[in-house]
C-alpha cells in the first residue's frame, strides 16, 4: 500500500481507478456534479499546493485567478463570440500575465505579510468584478453557455465527470513531474534552506515566481471549465472564502503531497454535502474538524495516513 | 471644506475601530507569533452579547461587561484548546486553524442566536452636533473617545506595570524572558483574553452604528489584520496609525472617488506601501530579496 502510494505510475493508477470506479456508486446526476466539483478542486488545490508545499509560499488569493478565469470564458464567449478553448486560454495567458507581473514584489513579502498581499489583490479583483457591472453583471453574476467542443457539447453532468477525470490524471502527472524535474529539486532545496540553495547557485526567486504562475494559470483554466459547467457564474467565486477554502483543502490533504491535495479537496468539498443534515450546526461542525484536522495531524491527512502506515509496516522506509 | 470635514469624520469612526481591531492582532501576534484570524469575531461577539442583553432590559454598562467577560472567555478557550496545542506547528497551519476557529464561532452565532442583524441604541441619544458645516454624531464622540482610552491603557499596562513589561519581553525573546522566569504559558492566555476584550469593546461601541450579525466580524477582521500589518506587524502604534489611515482613506475614497471602490481602497494602499516597504510603516526585518 505505502509502495502503491509512492510510486509515481502506482499512485496515478490508483487515482485513474478510483475515479473510474466510484460512478458505480453515484445513482442519480447530482452525485456527478458534486463529483466534478471535487475534481475542479482537486486539480486547482495540485496547482496551488505546488507553491505552498513546495515552494514555502502562502497564497490567499488565488479563489481570484479562478474567477478571472471564469469571467474571462464567460465575457469571451457570450459577448465577443470568441470560441470556447480561445476564451479559456486567453483568460489563462492574461491571469500568468498579471500573476507574473504581481510576483516579484509580492513574493519579496514573507510569511504573513504575503498572506495580506495576496488577500489583497484577491479582494481588489473580486471587488472589481462585483462592481464593472457592465462587464461583468455585477453581483446578479451572468450566465455562461456550456462548453462546446468541436460540435461535442457537454451537456451532462456525466460527460463532464469523464473530462474532469481525465484533465486531473493529466494535472497530476505534470505535477508528479514537475516536483522531480530539476525545476521541484530547486524548489524544494530552496523551502528547505534558501540561503543554502542560494549559495550552491539556486536562484530560488526565480522557481518561486514560476510556481505563482503556474498555480495562477491551473486556476484560471479550472475557473473557465467551472464557468461553463456550471452555466452561470457571480462574483463571489472570487471571495475571500474560496481562496480559504482552496488553501484549506491544501494544507488539510498535506503541504507538498501532489495525491494529499486531490484527497483534501475530495474531503472538504464533500464534507459541507454530508454536514447538510446537521442544518443550523453545519458551519460549527465544518470549524471544528478544520481546527481539529490541523491540531492532531499538523502534517495533514495524507502524510500523516503514510507515516502511520510506514510505522505499522515496522519502521521501513 | 464642510464635506471634506464630514469626510474625515467619518474616516476616524472607522479607523478607530479598525485601530482596535488591529492592536488586538498585534498583541497576539507579539505574544505567540500566530494571526489570529478570529479577531473580527471577538467583535461580532461582544456586539451580539450586548445587543441581545440590551434588548431583554439589562442596563448598557452592564450589558457591556458581561459581554466583555463572555468575549475574553471564548478568547482564553481559542488559547488553550486549538492554538496551545498546535504551537509548533506551521504558520499556514495555524492560518487554518484560526480560520477553522472563526468559521465555528460565527456557525455558533447562528446557533445561539440567528441570522438577523441586532441593533443596539447610540449611548448618548440621536442628535447631530454641528461642527463648522459638518455633523457629527455623538455615538463617533463614544467610538474615538473609548479607542483612545483603551489605547492610554494599554500603553500604561505594557510600559508601567510588571506584567505587561514581561508580556512585552516575551515577545522579543521567548527563550530568554522564560529562561528571566516568565511564565510564557500564561503571557500567552493574558494575550488572547486582552485580544478579547479590545474586540469586544470595538464591537459594543460600533454596533449601534452599524448594527450586527453573525457575520459583522468578517470584514472588521479583515481590516484589522490590514491595519496590524499596514503599520507593521506586532507594532502597537503602527496598528493604530495603520488602523486610523485605513479608516480615512476609505472615508476619503468613498466619498471623493467611488463608494463601490471603498473597501478596495484600503488594500491597494496596503498593497502599494507593501512593495515599497516589505515590513510595513514601522516594522522591523523579515525582508526577502527576490
Amino acid at each position: 500500500m505505502a509502495k502503491l502510494m509512492n510510486a509515481r505510475s502506482g499512485g496515478l493508477a490508483l487515482l485513474a481507478l478510483v475515479m473510474a470506479v466510484s460512478p458505480l456508486g453515484f445513482t442519480n446526476a447530482y452525485y456527478y456534479d458534486v463529483a466534478v466539483g471535487a475534481l475542479f478542486n482537486a486539480m486547482i488545490c495540485v496547482g496551488l499546493n505546488l507553491l505552498i508545499g513546495y515552494g514555502g509560499q502562502i497564497s490567499l488569493g488565488h479563489g481570484a485567478f479562478f474567477a478571472l478565469g471564469a469571467y474571462a470564458s464567460a465575457i469571451g464567449t457570450s459577448r465577443w463570440g470568441l470560441p470556447p478553448l480561445a476564451a479559456l486560454g486567453g483568460g489563462a495567458v492574461l491571469v500568468g500575465l498579471l500573476a507574473f507581473v504581481l510576483a516579484r514584489p509580492i513574493l519579496r513579502l514573507k510569511g504573513h505579510y504575503l498572506a495580506m498581499a495576496t488577500l489583497g489583490i484577491g479582494m481588489i479583483i473580486y471587488i472589481v468584478l462585483k462592481t464593472e457591472a457592465q462587464w461583468t453583471g455585477g453581483p446578479d453574476g451572468m450566465g455562461v453557455d456550456p462548453l462546446a467542443l468541436g460540435g461535442f457539447v457537454l451537456a451532462t453532468d456525466r460527460h463532464w465527470y469523464w473530462l474532469a477525470a481525465m484533465l486531473l490524471l493529466v494535472v497530476v502527472w505534470l505535477a508528479l513531474n514537475l516536483v522531480e524535474s530539476p525545476v521541484g529539486r530547486a524548489l524544494r532545496a530552496g523551502h528547505g534552506a534558501q540561503i543554502g540553495a542560494e549559495v550552491v547557485g539556486v536562484d530560488t526567486s526565480h522557481y518561486k515566481v514560476l510556481m505563482f504562475v503556474v498555480s495562477a494559470v491551473v486556476a484560471s483554466m479550472v475557473g473557465s471549465l467551472f464557468a461553463h459547467k456550471n452555466g452561470f457564474i457571480t462574483p463571489d467565486i472570487a471571495g475571500f472564502h474560496r481562496s480559504i477554502e482552496l488553501v484549506t483543502m491544501v494544507v488539510l490533504g498535506g503541504m507538498a503531497s501532489i495525491y494529499g491535495s486531490v484527497l483534501g479537496a475530495v474531503l472538504l468539498t464533500l464534507l459541507p454535502q454530508v454536514l447538510a443534515g446537521f442544518d443550523d450546526y453545519e458551519a460549527m461542525i465544518f470549524g471544528a474538524i478544520m481546527m481539529g484536522t490541523m491540531i492532531f495531524l499538523p502534517k495533514g491527512l495524507l502524510p500523516s495516513l503514510i507515516t502511520q502506515i510506514r510505522k505499522r509496516a515496522g519502521g521501513r522506509s | 471644506m464642510a464635506e471634506l470635514l464630514q469626510y474625515l469624520f467619518a474616516g476616524l469612526t472607522s479607523g478607530a475601530i479598525y485601530a482596535l481591531a488591529g492592536l488586538g492582532f498585534a498583541i497576539i501576534y507579539n505574544a505567540s507569533h500566530v494571526i489570529n484570524f478570529a479577531q473580527g469575531e471577538f467583535i461580532m461577539i461582544g456586539g451580539m452579547t450586548t445587543a441581545t442583553l440590551a434588548a431583554a432590559g439589562v442596563p448598557v454598562p452592564l450589558a457591556a461587561l458581561a459581554a466583555m467577560a463572555v468575549t475574553m472567555l471564548v478568547g482564553v478557550a481559542l488559547e488553550k484548546f486549538a492554538i496551545e496545542p498546535a504551537r509548533d506547528s506551521d504558520v499556514v497551519t495555524i492560518i487554518i486553524i484560526t480560520i477553522g476557529a472563526s468559521i465555528f464561532l460565527r456557525g455558533a452565532a447562528q446557533v445561539v442566536w440567528d441570522k438577523e442583524f441586532h441593533a443596539l441604541a447610540p449611548f448618548s441619544g440621536e442628535t447631530p452636533i454641528r461642527v463648522l458645516g459638518a455633523t457629527l454624531m455623538p455615538q463617533s464622540l463614544w467610538v474615538v473617545g473609548v479607542a483612545m482610552a483603551m489605547i492610554a491603557g494599554l500603553w500604561w499596562f505594557f510600559n508601567r506595570t510588571l506584567f505587561g513589561k514581561a508580556m512585552l519581553a516575551t515577545s522579543f525573546n521567548r527563550l530568554a524572558a522564560q529562561l528571566m522566569g516568565i511564565g510564557v504559558k500564561k503571557v500567552l492566555l493574558v494575550s488572547f483574553a486582552l485580544s478579547a476584550a479590545l474586540g469586544a469593546v470595538g464591537g459594543i461601541v460600533v454596533t449601534p452604528i452599524a448594527f450586527t450579525n453573525y457575520e459583522a466580524g468578517i470584514m472588521l477582521g479583515l481590516k484589522g489584520f490590514s491595519a496590524a500589518v499596514l503599520g507593521g506587524l506586532g507594532n502597537g502604534m503602527g496598528a493604530v496609525v495603520g488602523g486610523l489611515i485605513v479608516g480615512i482613506a476609505e472615508a476619503l475614497g468613498a466619498g471623493y472617488v467611488s463608494s463601490a471602490y471603498k473597501d478596495a481602497i484600503a488594500f491597494v494602499i496596503i498593497l502599494v506601501v507593501l512593495f515599497f516597504m516589505p515590513n510595513g510603516l514601522f516594522g522591523k526585518k523579515g525582508v526577502d530579496r527576490v
